[in-house]
């Protein structure tokens, strides 16, 4: 990507330019370990017993790489940037890897080497038997035809179900002392009585051979640091060797006993968690600071530690993460998140599990060192209490000014109210915090699966249309009715939450039946190590062993369907201007010929985002019925259903299978993304969209993403650092979950557009997280460009 | 219920005094500065706002115009502002705000929920609602009991003017205004007749009787260049603040965001040669104010509405 050196020191530099100048590329020696494996075990040991040995076998044999000069080590591939293939996933055909490596975007080199093995070796064996094989051909016919046309998207047709991150336990605890807990488990194991003994005496055991598999493949990272030392012609080099083969003896067996430790010890866990199956959102540390802390205030206080020593550590862990792309996606996952992100978002600040604000002087560390590396992977974000200093936040704010859209500002009190509304402990929620984008999580303790985006506007399409989709021409919902016969807006309202409910009904229908495929034939015996109480109920992660279980959906496009609703009322039931004959015809022209009518639209409707009730009560009834319909269902491993409001890339997807809509979007565009008005069309400033968005009921949901654009004039200097303070506080007064900010200006992007080669360092936030700009689609560049950028007035 | 005639609310407002404001413009301005940035706040009255670019040319203006004062041309809408009545009939129905009306109705209440829709930004900034136009004094009942609800609602309040107004008006402005913004263009008798048109005595005696009575103000001075950037009219400038006791003075260089407005207004724009003012000479004003005991506290952008 690029060359610019950054980074504390030249070892850091180094390693950091190696990282964004190394192409990404696919390694075949997973996928050919796991087919070994299953090849020799599969049928004749349960399910948790032949993940946990593919797991050991992949810890016994991957290559061990150990970068020149790195202090951090471990690689999910076989080096850099090179990423493997989860063929029980996801089996990709010999087309999928030449668009994989021929695609504009998001492309990952692809030797013949790789397309030979795939060919000869892994597509025969897992043929029909990936799950995302198993998954299409289980799902009912009505599923397929709402997937295809893009009402829903699935999440776990092609990665597994991860979406958890790590809490406090492992810094107190090594894979030994795990052992010892999962052996005090089998012993207390009822086999008279219980009926699931055996199950839970399968799924114990695999447990333990997860652990010792980890602590095989630290093992093999010291043998190799000791075997590179004795080559090794600098000393100062042969001694970090040494030093390398020395924490990696210690853990991930035992607890680390310091920051040097901690750090390595949390990176096997990481590798460890992604490569026994392709999890969503990776893996995270969560709240970084607070589990560092101790490492390194002891270091500091007895000066075994410096903070530039414990500066350059964290920096060379940094890029651990931007070393692993997230794996390459296909099809439709690939139009929902188009990212070589791959969403590990650490957290800083937040609460200690007492209440007291946990901002320390590591926060402000980990923030010279977003500052410092400026690097896609890992996201990161502060979590804002009331009781934060503002000094937190103007720190942040001196690196979200700079433009690159890190890190993201999170609103802890109400982080914590959504997990508590959900049930979980005081101290459970004061320990969690968000990932991926924006979801709300307690840490350590909770599976809180995404299963999917879903597509509000399209369903008011389909409503709008009797049930039948007006781009595929299937009938895939109820007929509620001709629109021109309501009498009432009411009567539309009434007619799009039976649509909804009937599209969510087979999506969650679809869910259950994923689910269960997962716990059955895909358990995760190393996740289960790590999350709670997956060890104390003897049941694996994707069987509902964690102490929490959430299920998500995510609605996208709420500015979207606001507008376009507002429209209607405003024009067809309020104004009577326009019938819905015209309506109609017009967005099945597409508007063509009548220009006129789609302008009247657009500039004299009230739009959400404008601080205007008109629009605003219209998006909060929309907000209402979805989480009315899910909120509350229950899955089959024990999850809750809920929402959240956020798209990644969907917006863009889902916008390109929506004909016109009646807000005058035209056919093929995007809709609006998060919980952000459409763009352009909230022209009151950015308090109005704090204040529109904050109609929306935040605590009801597991997290929201509002996007504001600003010119960067607005963010100059202190009172720019003022103005900065004062928007985050206003927001999250009102409970506002979560502040995202694109500081740039219009005219910039439009130059990046058509140079993209003179703006390769160019990073953009897009809706979560952040993204160079020319790995953007080019739709995704223009909807960006779109969004209002709130200037000086 | 007092009403008045505005022609904008802006939110986010970030110059009008502390905090993040809502900058209220009311209509209507005794001053014919020839600089002005907010030309169609000058009449009273509604005004008709034309943006050409936008024009589709539908043709729905000249179909929609009582008194057939509206032709297409190649350009957009041609107004015949003699013939125009200003029903804006025209304006109402555009459908891209090609015709836009600036200038509405709007009573105290009205006015009033809309500025505290912002009241938790104005809480967490220590900002609140400025009045500015315009000449908010022109309507004084208007915004006097605008002011006085405001203040019932805890909300801090701003006016800024040009100081040409009844003394009556801006005394009983005074009980509910936290702050003035004064706009102090000229403080020479001539220029002042030539360039805002009016006489000088009660815009100084104003600010007389402001700083008399204690009231909180905060002086601005637009920087023109040929028109008041030179030596003596910055020595009387000095003179006049030095003599009330203001040692502090923000500066807002001239810029031409607003000339657009006067071709959209069909009014000529008599500033077309007038440069704007380079970093250098706001350094030379700042110094040589700086010498005479003034002290700058900060440049800000001229407002554009």
């Amino acid at each position: 990507m690029n060359n610019i050196k950054r980074g504390t020191n030249e070892r850091v530099q180094n390693l950091r330019i190696q990282s964004e100048s190394t192409v990404p590329s696919i390694t075949i020696e997973r996928a050919l370990l796991v087919t070994e494996v299953y090849k020799k075990y599969a049928n004749k040991v349960s399910m948790p017993l032949l993940r946990a040995l593919t797991f050991k076998h992949l810890m016994e044999n991957k290559t061990i790489c150990i970068n020149h000069g790195e202090l951090i080590v471990g690689e999910r591939g076989t080096g850099p940037q090179a990423t493997p293939t989860y063929p029980e996933l996801c089996c990709h055909t010999i087309d999928d890897l030449s668009v994989i490596s021929e695609r504009e975007k998001i492309s990952f080199d692809v030797s013949d080497d790789v397309r030979n093995t795939q060919e000869n070796e892994i597509i025969p064996y897992w043929k029909g038997r990936s799950m995302r094989d198993i998954i299409f051909s289980k799902m009912s016919s009505d599923w397929h035809n709402c997937y295809e046309a893009g009402i829903f998207t699935e999440f776990m047709e092609q990665r597994a179900p991860g979406h958890t991150v790590a809490g406090d336990k492992i810094y107190n605890m090594g894979m030994l002392d795990l052992k010892k807990q999962i052996a005090r488990k089998l012993d207390s194991i009822d086999f008279i009585e219980d009926q699931e003994a055996l199950a839970k005496s399968e799924q114990l055991q695999a447990m333990a051979i997860c652990a010792d598999s980890i602590i095989t493949y630290a093992k093999r990272h010291a043998d190799r640091a000791r075997e590179l030392a004795e080559s090794e012609k600098s000393t100062g080099r042969r001694e970090e060797l040494l030093k390398i083969a020395f924490v990696c003896d210690n853990v991930p067996a035992n607890a680390p006993r310091d920051m040097w430790e901690a750090l390595q010890h949390y990176w096997f866990i990481h590798l460890g968690v992604i490569t026994e199956l392709n999890t969503w959102d990776a893996f995270c540390p969560g709240r970084l600071d607070q589990h560092i802390w101790p490492f390194y205030s002891k270091g500091i206080n007895n000066n075994s530690l410096c903070k530039d020593k414990a500066k350059e550590l964290l920096e060379c862990f940094w890029i651990k993460f931007n070393n692993q792309p997230a794996p390459p996606k296909v099809g439709i996952t690939l139009k929902e998140s188009g990212t070589y992100t791959d969403f590990s978002n650490i957290n800083l600040g937040g609460l200690k599990p007492d209440g007291n604000s946990g901002v320390n002087e590591l926060t402000y560390l980990l923030l010279e060192v977003i500052d410092e590396m400026r690097l896609l992977q890992p996201s990161t974000n502060i979590q804002v209490s009331k009781k934060s200093p503002d000094l937190f936040i103007r720190k942040a704010g001196e690196i979200i000014r700079k433009g690159w859209g890190q890190p993201s500002v999170f609103n802890v009190e109400a982080v914590i109210q959504e997990l508590l509304v959900q049930g979980k402990s005081l101290v459970d929620a004061r320990n969690g915090g968000i990932s991926g984008c924006v979801e709300t999580g307690a840490f350590g303790k909770e599976s809180y699966i995404l299963t999917g985006y879903f597509n509000l506007t399209k369903v008011l399409e389909i409503t709008m249309n009797r049930g039948r989709d007006p781009l595929t021409g299937k009938k895939l919902g109820p007929d509620t009715g001709d629109p021109g016969n309501f009498e009432s807006f009411d009567q539309l309202m009434d007619a799009f939450e039976t649509q909804l409910q009937h599209f969510l009904e087979i999506k969650i229908a679809g869910n259950q039946l994923i689910e269960k495929l997962y716990a059955d034939s895909m358990p995760a015996p190393f996740l289960s190590l790590i999350i709670d109480d997956c060890i104390d109920k003897a049941k694996d992660y994707n069987s509902g062993g964690s102490r929490y279980n959430t299920n998500y959906i995510q609605g996208v496009g709420i500015g979207s369907i606001t507008d376009s609703l507002t429209s209607i009322k405003k024009h067809i039931y309020d104004e009577q201007k326009y019938s819905w004959d015209e309506l109609l015809s017009a967005l099945a022209n597409n508007f063509s010929g009548q220009e006129a009518m789609r302008q009247y639209i657009v500039n004299k409707t009230p739009h959400y985002g404008n601080d205007e009730d008109y629009a605003d009560i219209i998006m909060q009834n929309v907000f209402q019925i979805f989480h009315r319909l899910v909120d509350g269902r229950k899955s089959i491993r024990g999850a809750t259903y809920r929402i959240n409001m956020l798209p990644t890339t969907s917006h863009v997807y889902f916008g390109s299978v929506i004909r016109a809509t009646p807000d005058g979007r035209l056919s093929g565009m995007p809709l609006s993304e998060g919980i952000s008005p459409v763009q352009g069309n909230d022209l009151n400033g950015p308090t109005a969209v704090i204040k529109s968005a904050a109609k929306m009921d935040h605590l009801a949901t597991g997290g929201t993403l509002l996007n504001l654009k600003f010119s960067p004039k607005v963010l100059t200097g202190e009172k720019g650092l003022d103005n900065l303070v004062h928007l985050v506080r206003s927001y999250f007064r009102m409970d506002g979950h979560h502040l995202q900010f694109n500081v740039i200006d219009a005219d910039t992007l439009k130059k990046a557009q058509a140079n993209p080669e003179q703006f390769r360092s160019l990073i953009v936030r897009v809706a979560g997280y952040s993204d160079y700009f020319n790995n953007l689609s080019e739709q995704l560049q223009n909807e960006i460009i779109a969004r209002t950028a709130h200037d000086l007035v | 219920m007092n009403k008045g005639i505005i022609f904008n609310i802006q939110r986010f407002s970030l110059h009008d005094g502390p905090g993040i404001r809502t900058t209220v413009f009311f209509k209507g301005c005794p001053l014919s500065c020839p600089w002005c940035q907010n030309p169609e706040g000058i009449k009273r009255d509604k005004v008709l706002f034309k943006h050409p670019d936008r024009c589709i040319s539908c043709r729905f203006c000249v179909e929609h115009c009582p008194e057939k004062a509206v032709q297409l041309t190649d350009n957009g809408p041609f107004i015949d502002r003699k013939r125009c009545s200003l029903c804006m009939l025209c304006a109402a129905n555009c459908p891209t705000e090609t015709l836009e009306e600036a200038g509405r109705e709007i009573n105290v209440v009205e006015l009033v929920n809309e500025i505290i829709k912002d009241r938790i930004v104005f809480e967490e900034s220590g900002g609140g609602a400025t009045f500015s136009g315009g000449e908010p004094l022109m309507q004084p009942d208007f915004l006097i009991e605008t002011l006085e609800t405001l203040k019932h609602e805890g909300i801090h309040t701003a006016i800024e003017t040009s100081g040409f107004a009844n003394w009556s008006g801006l005394r009983d402005t005074m009980p509910y205004t936290d702050l003035y913004i004064y706009d102090l263009k000229i403080a020479d008798a001539r220029k002042s007749k030539k360039y805002l048109g009016v006489d000088m005595k009660p815009i100084l005696e104003n600010l007389h009787n402001l700083i008399a009575n204690e009231a909180e103000i905060l002086v601005r001075m637009p920087v023109i260049p040929t028109v008041n950037d030179d030596a003596a009219s910055l020595n009387q400038v000095a003179a006049v603040l030095k003599r009330e006791g203001i040692n502090s003075l923000e500066l807002i260089p001239y810029h031409k965001l607003g000339s657009a407005k006067y071709i959209n207004l069909d009014l000529d724009y008599k500033m077309s040669g007038i440069n704007i003012p380079g970093p250098e000479a706001l350094e030379h004003i700042r110094t040589f104010l700086a010498e005479r005991g003034i002290n700058i506290i900060s440049e800000v952008e001229q407002k554009n509405e």
